[in-house]
């Protein structure tokens, strides 16, 4: 390891070393974290190992233990079992040099409201030992018309990005983002992702947790779901999806009971499962199944409610997973 | 290098922040002049067009001292012991003092307070026309040392020293807990960001705007109650700043764990609270029984008071309120090292 912790003389990131580290350590790895608060066991056995220059999505309902998780490993909260190494070094011993390298976005942290975008980026830019200018900050989060505009008078989406600027004042070696999206509207949502890809590709490493499966399908390489304070599954969009075993999701509510074998029975099919008064049918071809299906209800004399078709997503594999919506809107 | 660069940042935001509050900027530097200004009018002379003077025994005689009387009926000449004339001037019941050197008379008043001059002037026109105009009575004006003896002149310094108390408990105390609660200290301490440096930087940040808020108030007593500070500017300045540190200091301690404002408001109240009655504020705390005179001596206000007034009041060096002084260093290390230890920042 070349990041010993001498106080005072820690090595300083460079971009131009960000990848070369002679370390193959991953850029994060957690070993079996657990963290109560009083009677909620909020994470319940975690391991997570991140590769350097990775994207991986943390993808969860709400109180899933996600944010708890992040922040364990941000070396912001203390878990009450299990081991945590950034970069190769622990909270433990290299705190300071660990400080350096990462940049953070909390999920509730407020910016001071009546500080200009300018001055809040001076101010967290002087935090850290090198980094872009604070106008090569502004460019790429695209604020350069807002660099005099008080924070309490950003629109959400802007405080947003004036939030990445924030963490990237640093030139971090691993961003952190938590739940950077939610409640932004789609155009918002698309100007960030914007960041996260450009920070990505010039081979930072990202943690991001969400609750949209539609983000961390474009944003991750790979992607964790995490519910009740565990890792269900883990893998890349595609490696989940597969394990639906069909690509395509016909979803309908027929006016009476069906048996899931009869569906079964269709060509194509490859899952049934039902819930509440709706049936879900999982099948590689759609135009296969569909006029089967079709046939089937005509030839029962069954009236459909609702029939709506759709790729399999990350919602798909969570609700076959915990047989519940992975947002409850 | 970051790290100069960071505190610097850190104070010059926490300045920024403030002056971007306009309520705060009122209860900091507009509060204390309303205040000296209601006490200070509300306890002033209201009788300014009589004019009282001692005349020592042998001065002058009964007839000149009826004949300026007669010519001036605002003078009102009493007879007095030296002692007595002495003690009148020194409480400010007499404007003026006229005692009798060799052939002249010596016209003694206090110059920190501007009625003595102007009973100067009318008592020097009686006493030449009543001793006929064409022998006039040779006279000597004399300053004495008793400076700033009336309420406003002992009120002032008090103001300061609650001035230095509210600001610090306030200014520090309530910001860093609403810094908490919003999740911003959060935010910080995910940096680099040393973190003495955010608390040191709000105690910069306090030193930067006693450099306004007490001249202000300086200025304000000497332009409109012509009181003046009798001390050397680097005295006072001295026992500003350790009295700006101590409060500094315990508005970080009451600040240390709060979670909510409200409950650091509470917090801050029952400190400020006590110390504004007990510690000679508005009154002298001499008024209260032997029993709680301990208690009220070791309160860092009261130290603080007492050592605003040896410095402004008395003109004496800060050098003579050491034990004052160390009372409040006193203060101010236990203050920080408690709210260090116990300092919470998420
Ligand atoms: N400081 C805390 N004190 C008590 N309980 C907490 C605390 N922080 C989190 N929890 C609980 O732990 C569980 C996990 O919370 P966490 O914030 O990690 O979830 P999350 O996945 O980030 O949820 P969300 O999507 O809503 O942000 C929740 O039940 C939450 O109520
Ligand atoms: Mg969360």
């Amino acid at each position: 390891m070349t990041q010993t912790a001498t106080t005072g003389a820690e090595r300083l990131p460079r971009n131009s070393e960000r990848g070369e580290s002679p370390s193959s350590e991953p850029a994060i790895v957690c070993r079996g974290l657990r963290k109560s608060f009083g009677s909620t066991h909020a994470v319940r056995g975690v391991n997570l190992e991140i590769r350097r220059g990775e994207c991986y999505g943390l993808l969860g309902p709400n109180g899933a233990g996600k944010t708890t998780t992040v922040e364990i490993l941000e070396g912001l909260t203390e878990p009450d079992e299990g081991e945590v190494r950034i970069l190769g070094m622990t909270w433990g011993e290299n705190a300071k040099a660990i400080r350096r390298r990462l940049g953070i976005q909390l999920q509730e942290a407020q910016l001071t409201e009546r500080l200009q975008v300018v001055e809040a980026l001076r101010l967290f830019r002087s935090f850290y030992p090198s980094g872009p200018t604070v106008d090569a900050l502004i460019e790429r989060v695209q604020l350069q018309e807002k660099g005099r505009t008080y924070v309490r008078d950003l629109s959400g989406g802007q405080r947003q990005r004036l939030s990445v600027a924030c963490a990237l004042a640093g030139d971090p070696d691993i961003l952190f983002l938590d739940e950077p999206t939610t409640g932004l509207d789609p155009q918002s949502r698309r100007a960030l992702w914007e960041i996260i890809e450009s920070f990505r590709e010039e081979g930072g490493t990202i943690l991001l947790t969400t609750h949209f499966m539609d983000e961390a399908e474009r944003l991750a390489d790979r992607v964790a779901i995490m519910d009740h304070g565990r890792i269900l599954i883990e893998g890349t969009p595609t490696q989940l999806i597969q394990t639906l075993g069909g690509a395509h999701v016909i979803e309908f509510e027929p006016n009476t009971p069906m048996a899931d074998h009869e569906l079964r029975g269709l060509p194509g099919v490859e899952t049934v499962r039902t819930r509440g008064g709706m049936v879900l049918v999982t099948c590689e071809e759609l135009h296969l199944t569909l006029p089967s299906l079709m046939d089937l209800l005509a030839s029962r004399g069954m009236e459909l409610t609702s029939l709506t078709t759709h790729r399999a997503t990350l919602d798909d594999v969570f609700l076959a997973r915990t047989g519940r919506q992975l947002r409850d809107e | 290098m970051s790290d100069p660069g960071a505190l610097r940042q850190l104070t010059v935001t926490r300045v920024r922040v403030m002056l971007r509050e306009p309520e705060i900027i009122f209860w900091v530097f507009a509060f204390p002049i309303f205040l000296a200004m209601g006490l200070g009018l509300a306890f002033s002379d209201p009788t300014p067009e009589r004019i009282p003077v001692a005349v020592e025994e042998g001065t002058l005689d009964d007839g000149m001292l009826e004949r300026m009387s007669r010519l001036n009926p605002d003078l009102q000449l009493e007879p007095m012991t030296p002692a007595d004339a002495a003690d009148a001037l020194r409480r400010g019941e007499v404007a003026l003092v006229l005692a009798r050197m060799d052939a002249e008379v010596v016209f003694r008043f206090d110059p920190t307070r501007s009625e003595g001059r102007a009973a100067s002037a009318a008592t020097d026109r009686a006493l030449q026309e009543a001793a006929g105009g064409t022998r006039p009575v040779a006279i000597r004006a004399q300053e004495v040392e008793q400076r700033g003896q009336r309420y406003i002149d002992w009120l002032i310094p008090g103001i300061i020293g609650f001035n230095l108390m509210s600001t610090g408990l306030w200014g520090v105390g309530f910001y860093v807990t609403q810094s908490r609660q919003s999740l911003q200290l959060k935010r910080l301490v995910a940096t680099p960001m040393p973190r003495g440096y955010f608390l040191l930087a709000q105690i910069l940040a306090r030193f930067f705007f006693l450099l306004v808020e007490v001249p202000l108030l300086v200025l304000f007593a000497w332009l409109v109650f012509g009181v003046e500070m009798a001390g050397d500017a680097l005295s006072l300045a001295l026992v500003v700043l350790v009295g700006a540190a101590c409060f500094s200091g315990l508005g970080l301690l009451a600040c240390s764990r709060a979670r909510t404002t409200e409950g650091v408001s509470g917090i801050i109240n029952v400190i400020i609270m006590p110390m504004v009655v007990l510690s000679g504020v508005f009154f002298s705390p001499t008024r209260f029984p032997d029993a709680v005179q301990p208690l009220i001596q070791i309160l860092p206000l009261t130290a603080l008071n007492d050592a605003l007034r040896a410095v402004y009041n008395d003109g004496l060096p800060v050098t003579a309120a050491a034990g004052e002084m160390g009372l409040l260093l006193l203060w101010t290390a236990a203050a920080f090292f408690l709210a260090l230890r116990l300092f919470r920042w998420q």
